[in-house]
């Protein structure tokens, strides 16, 4: 494996869009110029089942094909998973942790059993009401992920994912907008404490 | 930094399916009859919407089951249409009797195949079982590792099955492969039509001038001939697909052989592999040369024909060789792939590399890297005559 | 059937596929194999073209004649003397009847 390659995992509830996020990641870090793999979780897919899905990211070509069990990245959707859910599985002692949550990384960390350097918070769903109007918190995540991962270009994220949702949404311009606004903020206001 | 191969490529992210559809729609054949199955709907659905944006002017077929989607497929082939379909497992199976029929009149169908396990019990995930019950129709089988090599072996197989006038279906690892989405290079549509070209058959049944009669029967007299005939073009077709391989290198720059080396030429200790797995134990080969074991790998890319003469020469010099077989021959012997390479090596008079067969992630069990690591330790311990070989298959990752 | 195997064709000499040619059954006499054969009465024959209708081996000959198709009479080269032709002629016609083959 290559020593540069990252590897997240996304966990949700059927429907909130734990698949389109990872898609969306994908699509958004390939236009920066990496090789990135993109994948859901298999199986029978209910609405508020918990859910994963995951990425791959790298410099170099991506040839392998197993699932992802050692993630560097973890990001959860929905904070009512952690009690039932056992999201940290695998991230050893360097893992990140990233919730959307009103709550402060450290009481996250207390929850999780892990370091509060492994964790960061963003309270996501606060978000994406104020920008989208709704609570869908896989668009805001992304900025966040963006973010902790550290070396990936946010602008180059941000004008693909515009890119995008120009073409979902030619008619409604205003949801363009809302959502890149949320990746922006998550950006900007995840944090480690 | 993710760069083109081909000048004029563009790179983008789909999966296994998506691009097997953009490659159809490039492709654009006269006639697409399918019926939908996971995790193949997708290829056949993205197309019927290309069709329903006129975006081809296909004519889809929406047909009441698989054995239908043949029927129809292999119909307007013989009346001189290009004509192509996609399927997965149990409709794979339903299909069988006309996966026989489109070989034995040597119509040049193409088809997208989704590789997953087959019923019972019923799974929808990734293994090579449907595929491997099909090895013996008559149908060229070309398998890809990811999606890069789905979209190539598409454009590929139409130029393929039509000068060799056999079908062939491509295939990818369900869910594995045809749901991840990842880097692929696609070429401009002019440059994919151009390289196919135009399908002209010698002979159609829609030809009103030289009118004839196909599929009559043929007892004692001439079927044998006929199935003599349609064997030896799954021979004869090694050099059209040595030859297309070669032309597709020369134009979008990618080289495809019947099998991968990676690593090999040096190595004592090799796996061989068919489809997505082959992608991780590349990762594992890597790890285990850092170390400084020679491991090195074999990836099976076409399994019909299969180039026994080939697979021989590569495989010659190593010590201890490991086939992996996506699928159960439950036949009380070994499982396809390996009963394939070990006729090929002992015909080509190779008797010195130690087998082993092993069968594993059936129904979509996982295999890591540890499995990989395992199978190359066990190589090890064989060539070095700590372990002895065993006479039945293997197997990897099932609680016995 | 020893003669007839020598002149079979081998495998690269027979079309591919099983394709066969239109029009090759004229080549395959079967007209040895009736043990009745169909008369036709020339006087009698209105020309309703039933018999032609019905020979499931086109052994009704015909031809384009100033009123229309006309019946010739009976190709022996193929016809199997099924009988079918002297079943449909019109009960007030019978311009076909059958009789044993004479050996």
């Amino acid at each position: 494996m290559a020593a540069e390659m990252i590897e997240v995992r996304w966990h949700g509830r059927g429907g909130q869009g734990a698949k389109t996020a990872a898609l969306l990641f994908a699509q958004a870090v390939m236009a920066t110029g990496k090789y990135i793999q993109a994948f859901p979780e298999y199986g029978p897919e209910r609405m508020g089942a918990p859910v994963q899905s995951f990425n791959r990211v790298s410099g170099e070509p991506i040839t392998i094909h197993c699932g992802v069990t050692n993630p560097n990245f973890v990001v959860i959707l929905d904070p009512t998973l952690i009690d039932t859910v056992d999201v940290v599985e695998g991230i050893g002692a360097n893992g990140k942790v990233i919730v959307n949550t009103s709550f402060s990384a450290a009481d996250i960390a207390a929850k999780l059993g892990i370091a509060k350097e492994q964790v960061y918070v963003v309270n996501a769903s606060k978000i994406a009401t104020e920008t989208i109007g709704r609570n869908i918190p896989n668009t805001p995540m992304l900025g966040a992920l963006v973010k902790v991962i550290g070396d990936l270009d946010i602008k180059g994220v941000l004008d693909d994912t515009k890119k995008k949702l120009s073409v979902k949404f030619a008619k409604k311009p205003e949801v363009i907008d809302g959502n890149l606004t949320s990746i922006e903020r998550a950006y900007n206001e995840v944090k480690n404490v | 930094m993710i760069k083109t191969v081909y000048s004029k490529g563009k790179l983008v992210a789909k999966t296994g399916n998506e691009v097997m559809a953009e490659a159809m729609r490039q492709i654009e054949p006269d006639v697409v009859a399918a019926y939908p199955i996971t995790p193949a709907t997708e290829i056949v659905q993205i197309f019927s919407q290309f069709v329903a944006d006129g975006k081809v002017k296909t004519e889809f077929v929406a047909v009441e089951s698989e054995h239908s989607a043949m029927s129809a497929t292999l119909a307007a082939c013989a009346a001189g249409a290009r004509a192509m379909t996609g399927t997965s497992s149990q409709g794979l199976c339903l299909m069988w009797e006309m996966l026989n029929i489109a070989a034995g009149l040597r119509l040049p169908v193409v088809m997208a195949e989704v590789n997953r396990a087959i019923s019972a019990p019923i799974n929808i995930h990734g293994d090579q079982s449907d595929t491997m019950g099909a090895r013996d129709t008559g149908w060229i089988q070309i398998y890809s590792e990811n999606s890069q090599e789905a979209y190539d072996n598409m454009i590929q197989a139409i130029r393929i099955a039509e000068q060799a006038k056999l079908p062939a279906m491509v295939t990818t690892d369900g869910f594995i492969i045809s749901h991840c989405m990842e880097v692929a290079e696609v070429y401009p549509d002019e440059d994919v039509k151009k390289f196919i070209g135009e399908y002209k058959p010698e002979r159609f049944l829609l030809d009103i001038k030289r009118p004839y009669t196909l599929g009559s029967i043929e007892l004692q007299d001439y079927y044998f001939e006929h199935r003599w005939q349609l064997a030896q073009a799954m021979r004869d077709s090694t050099k059209v697909i040595a030859e297309v391989g070669a032309d597709f290198k020369k134009t979008f720059g990618r080289e495809y052989d019947f099998f991968e080396k990676y690593k090999l030429d040096d190595a004592e200790l090799a796996i061989v592999v068919i489809g997505s797995t082959a992608g991780t134990a590349k990762v594992v080969v890597d790890q285990l040369r850092e170390k400084g074991i020679k491991a090195g790998l074999l990836k099976v890319r076409v399994f019909r024909p299969f180039n026994g003469e080939q697979i021989a020469k590569d495989l010659a010099n190593i010590k201890a060789i490991a086939v992996l077989d996506k699928a159960d021959s439950c036949s009380g012997t070994f499982a396809p792939l390996f009963t394939d390479v070990a006729s090929a090596l002992y015909a080509n008079g190779i008797t010195t590399p130690k087998l082993v067969n092993y069968v594993y992630g059936l129904g979509g069990r996982e295999i890591g890297i540890k499995d990989l690591t395992d199978i190359y330790a066990a190589l090890g311990e064989i060539a070095s005559g700590k372990r002895a070989v065993s006479k039945n298959v293997e197997y990897c990752g099932v609680r016995i | 059937m020893k003669k007839d195997e020598n002149k079979k064709l081998s495998a690269s000499e027979v079309a591919s596929a099983g394709l066969v040619e239109a029009g090759t059954a004229q080549e395959f006499i079967t007209g040895s194999w009736r043990s009745e054969r169909p008369l036709w009465n020339k006087d009698k024959c209105i020309h309703c073209l039933t018999c032609w209708i019905y020979c499931p081996d086109s052994a009704i000959s015909v031809e384009q004649g100033p009123k229309g198709t006309i019946v010739t009479g009976v190709d022996y080269n193929h016809c199997k003397g099924c009988g079918i032709c002297a079943k449909e002629c019109p009960d007030k016609i019978k311009a076909l009847t059958m009789e044993t083959e004479r050996k």
